[in-house]
């Protein structure tokens, strides 16, 4: 498989990292490499298997609907690296 | 008593004979931790204060009487660190979290407590339990009490060698792909990976959800037995955590093993293995034998595809656990930035090694619009087929034996540079944790480099008792012929 | 100019009424200081696992049944993906592959028709925190309070041509919500969310044209004002000879048009994948019943029950049941003083009057239904008369005050002294002496005259029917007199 320096891009915007020139060319070796590997599975005809997505047959877990106390703001705050107001912080964000 | 030789199951019995206290084990503990931390680097943090503390507590308690049923009262215990305890630093080795300081106890943490354990501290591991040498973690290299030129495997490998090397005599691990049993085996210790949902899994910090499960560490069979005991059961606050499940009690591991079907897959037994490691491990079949069980020949064809859909499955669901760790509501948070894309990009760009962003990157790649179906939902389909093979193979086994690794432990800084080699590392592991299933890692030898070697059992789903007993046996075994 | 037509989807997110958050127990009451209803699950701290709410599946499903829609057998839960400040996982647990009700409907009535609008699914998911955009500094602020509340987001089909039925559409839906008390669909509070998607084609075609999304609406009026410039803002575009450009955009009321939000670098790429931490939901018969059972008393059931049980006119029924508050009223009243006509007039002459002088919804009303019932009673026993209890009326209804003691206070009892009634009417037939002669002439209209100027020289405190006795007696006496 032939990673592109777009697809570069794209899959590191998605994962929100910058990636300075020789990490983009290790994660294009990475990605071929890796991929490339990967791609043995398809050779599973699976036409007929279900995706398994929770190997504990569990369902309907829930709890009901009992207001407990939240904890103090205090421990709720005190890893955050810059608060204001008793808020976390970011700069300005624009709406999406 | 040596306390760095002694199992914990020994020195409960001596906390509670009154041969020893609680606060001179822990002394005793800490004093080796001291002598030996220089040398191979278990810890990332150590909580002496109160682990003295602490044990001065405990120790009162067992004198009014209190713990009478807990099998490990006083006992002190390692926690790897990426499991959650409130008040001492949680940092999965990452920069990322290097001061985050967790507001609550993980379950385990909190039935470990409980049960009268000493927390020591926090163990090494490859960062957010990303690798298998400890060699990604952001606090350095852990070294192979075995041979320290050596790494102790991982992702729990600061566990497993501080079990080994004497700094501890228990510990908690987590297993996401062979995290538990790959440093066991490396470092000659035994590893218990637990059927998925056996232990909550309430406070670790997630690598893949779907795989995650804590386990113990421990020098003997009956160690690990006894945490699993006081870790597993159902809990509320997990809701993929199994009800009425029952973890075997230390009689019921003892029994034997006369007329069990033990599988033999010929596939994890071809090219790739190493030659010293098969030898010891058809060693193992032989003494297994003598214990009465009866070895059979079974097929898992499937678990070539483990690797890869291990690989597709773990990445997704890191790229979007760790996708939380953005320098706003905790832990590392970049100086430099203009605005809040900046913010996110240069704070997760400088708070995650190379490891973890690779596989961030794989991650984010398989779950990209128009790739689902080819990579996480195929995966999620090869996850069946392989379970499916499992199954039917149970049909005619008891369990399943296997090597844990092809090779004995590598030297340090000789795998990071080749991901690939490294990922396929993990074939004779990663199945289990696709499967659900429970495995354990025993020791079986050393090599000519004084490494470890060790063989895998694998049980049915909540077939914990089978392969413990299968493990205690050998290990009985073993050490009446080495008498 | 070629004819158009209007083609809208609506995609309505309402927050549950549960006490509690979806996947935690913190309150969600709105509002509170910033970041006090939180815990470590709903600020997404590492290692902490989602519990879900079994009232929020019940609402969810309760719509469901109550719009007609297929309820989801088996219904899972999936990971949207994406990065921004209000959501601290950086993920939102949502429903894409499975969600919990598919393929219903709402019959809505127009002035023009009555029409089905088809809902396409209904799905369960989770709300985000809300941002403080601090106008003095270039900072954001974050407040998690809001931060896994739960919500369903209902997505119509493109099956509406014009904001009548739009607005038919939302108050039809609103009324369900309400009367299954699932939500108070407060958009003040953000509680009922519509984003609305338009597209223009030209009459005839079965195509649908490009749409866009349009959202931060925060009432019906501004919903309408939005479509209607939206739509004119597309066929300019139309009639350029330009295409729509597929985007989001958002509302600013005050300048009366919508803005294109900056669309992120990368497009919108959610990555979704289910959720490994929450097992399926699956729906047995039996639950399905027992929600279906508890569902309260819908409107169409109510307004018959209105038209049986207490013989009002279907008018006033439709009338009562049409907010939920008012029916409440009209019940709890009804109870309290048992003349259901008596309440309904009050409610549909008075209290409808006030509320539109005013400019009230029914959710803002705060008339209690004792001090309405204690109204009534004044006036069935006779203690205040209809002209009076009007005035009281104004008052009880704009003012947190006790009728009874309001009539009191301001004597505004009716006055049953005769010997003070009978001076009052022979003082004014004295002030007019005319009268007496048009009397004897047959012109009985006078009386009329001279009971509204005792009233008034009563300050409407008398009996209408008494003093009219009294001024036909007082008229005869004089006329005997005079003989």
């Amino acid at each position: 498989m032939e990673i592109t320096p777009e697809t570069i891009e794209y899959v590191s915007a998605l994962a929100n990292l910058k990636l300075n020139k020789e990490e983009k060319i290790q994660t294009k070796k990475d990605l071929e490499q890796i991929l490339g590997y990967i791609e043995v599975i398809q050779e599973l005809d699976t036409k007929s298997v279900e995706p398994l997505t929770h190997i504990v047959q569990r369902k309907n877990v829930v709890r009901e609907d009992e207001v407990k106390e939240s904890i103090d703001r205090e421990q709720i705050l005190k890893n955050a690296p810059l608060i204001k107001d008793n808020c976390f912080t970011v700069p300005k964000a624009v709406d999406v | 008593m040596d306390i760095t030789k002694v199992s914990a199951l020994q020195l409960s019995k001596a906390i509670r004979s009154k041969e020893l206290t609680v606060t001179e084990v822990v002394l005793a503990q800490l004093n080796e931790i001291r002598k030996r931390e220089p040398l191979y680097h278990c810890y990332i943090s150590i909580s002496e204060e109160q682990a003295i503390k602490r044990a001065d507590e405990v120790q009162k308690k067992i004198e009014q009487g209190e713990y009478a049923n807990s099998l490990l009262a006083g006992v002190p215990i390692a926690i790897k660190d990426n499991i959650c305890t409130k008040g001492i630093k949680t940092t999965c080795a990452s920069r990322m979290l290097s001061e985050f300081c967790p507001s609550y106890d993980a379950e385990v943490i909190t039935r470990l407590e409980a049960a009268g354990c000493i927390i020591l501290g926090k163990t090494n591991l490859d960062e957010f339990a990303m690798g298998g040498t400890t060699e990604t973690s952001y606090f350095g290299v852990t070294k192979n009490p075995n041979n320290i030129n050596y790494v102790p495997g991982g992702s729990s490998g600061g566990s497993a060698a501080a079990v080994a090397g004497g700094e501890a005599i228990i510990a908690l691990g987590s297993d996401t792909g062979g995290s538990i049993r790959q440093p066991s085996s490396f470092c000659g210790v035994v590893g218990l990976k637990p059927t998925y949902g056996m232990v909550s899994r309430y406070g670790l910090i997630a690598y893949a959800s779907s795989l995650d499960q804590i386990g113990p560490i421990g020098r003997t069979v009956e160690d690990c037995a006894a945490i699993l005991q006081i870790i597993a059961g159902e809990d509320k606050k997990d809701s993929t955590c199994a009800i009425n499940t029952v973890s075997p009690s230390l009689k019921a591991i003892r029994q034997s093993i006369q007329g069990k079907r033990v599988g033999f897959p010929a596939e994890y037994f071809e090219e790739g293995l190493s030659k010293e490691v098969r030898i010891e491990i058809l060693k193992v079949v032989q003494v297994l034998k003598e214990c009465g069980a009866n070895i059979e020949e079974i097929k898992l064809n499937t678990s070539i595809y483990g690797v890869p859909a291990y690989y597709i499955l773990a990445c997704a669901e890191a790229s979007s656990n760790l996708s939380r760790y953005d320098g706003v509501k905790y832990g590392f948070r970049a100086s430099k930035y203009e605005d809040l894309s900046e913010l996110y990009k240069e704070t997760r760009s400088i708070g995650f090694g190379t490891e973890v962003k690779r596989r961030l990157l794989i991650g984010s790649f398989v779950l990209s619009s128009g790739y689902y179906d080819a990579y996480y939902n195929k995966a999620l389909k090869v996850k069946n087929i392989l379970r499916e093979e499992f199954r039917r193979a149970f049909e005619k086994v008891d369990l399943i034996l296997t090597p844990v690794t092809a090779t004995t432990a590598p030297k340090i800084g000789e795998s990071l540079s080749e991901p690939l080699k490294m990922y396929l590392g993990d074939s004779y592991t990663v199945p289990v944790n696709l499967a659900g299933l429970p495995a354990i890692s025993v020791p079986c030898g050393k090599d000519k480099n004084n490494l470890p070697i060790g063989f895998q059992l694998i049980g049915k789903p909540f077939g914990e008792q089978e392969i413990l007993q299968t493990a205690y046996q050998y290990e009985c075994t073993v050490q009446k012929g080495e008498k | 100019m070629k004819s158009y037509e209007t083609v809208i989807g609506l995609e309505v997110h309402v927050e549950l009424a549960t006490k509690t958050k979806i996947f935690c127990s913190c309150t969600t009451q709105f509002g509170g200081e910033p970041n006090t209803h939180c815990c470590p699950i709903c600020i997404g701290m590492p290692g902490t696992l989602p519990v879900l709410n079994k009232k929020a599946v019940e609402f969810a499903v309760a719509v469901g049944l109550a719009t007609d829609c297929t309820i989801t057998k088996r219904c899972k839960f999936d990971r949207k993906n994406y990065f921004y400040p209000d959501l601290p996982k950086a993920y939102q647990i949502s429903q894409l592959y499975l969600p919990i009700c598919r393929n219903g409907k709402i019959e809505i009535e127009t002035d023009s028709k009555n029409k089905k609008i088809g809902i396409h699914e209904i799905h369960l998911e989770e709300d985000a925190g809300k941002l403080i955009h601090d106008s003095s500094s270039e900072i954001t602020l974050i407040d998690y309070n809001r931060c896994g509340v739960p919500l369903i987001e209902i997505v119509s089909e493109p099956d509406m041509r014009s904001a009548e039925e739009v607005i038919a559409y939302l108050e039809k839906l609103k009324l369900i919500l309400q009367y299954l008390g699932v939500s108070d669909c407060k958009m003040q509070e953000g509680s009922l969310r519509a984003d609305i998607n338009l597209s223009i084609r030209e009459i005839g075609s079965d195509i649908l044209g490009t749409r866009t999304e349009m959202k931060n609406m925060n009432s019906f009026k501004a919903i309408v004002r939005a479509i209607e410039a939206e739509k004119r803002r597309q066929i300019e575009w139309i009639e350029l000879g330009k295409g729509v450009i597929q985007e989001t955009r958002r509302w600013d009321d005050n300048k009366n048009t919508s803005f294109a939000m900056r669309s992120k670098e990368d497009t919108k790429d959610y990555r979704y994948f289910p959720e490994p931490d929450l097992p399926p939901l699956e729906f047995s018969r039996e639950w399905l019943e027992q929600i279906k059972e508890r569902q309260p008393e819908l409107r169409d059931q109510k307004m018959q029950r209105y038209q049986t049980e207490y013989g009002l006119p279907e008018y006033d029924a439709a009338i009562l049941t049409g907010s939920k508050p008012l029916a409440e009223l009209f019940e709890k009243t009804t109870i309290l003083c048992k003349k259901p006509k008596e309440v309904s007039n009050w409610l549909m002459v008075e209290t409808l009057r006030m509320m539109k002088e005013r400019e009230l919804e029914p959710d803002q009303l705060s008339l209690q239904p004792e001090k309405l019932a204690d109204l009534i009673q004044m006036v069935e026993q006779g203690t205040i008369n209809r002209t009076i209890s009007k005035e009281v009326f104004e008052h009880i209804f704009l003012e947190d005050i006790d009728p009874k003691e309001y009539v009191k206070k301001n004597r505004l009892e009716i006055i049953r002294d005769d010997t003070l009634l009978k001076k009052a009417v022979e003082k004014v037939v004295e002030e007019n002496p005319q009268s007496i002669k048009d009397y004897q002439n047959g012109k009985e209209k006078i009386v009329g005259y001279l009971v509204g100027q005792t009233m008034k020289a009563m300050k409407g405190k008398a009996d209408p029917t008494i003093v009219n006795k009294m001024v036909k007696e007082v008229l005869g006496d004089t006329i005997i007199e005079s003989i």
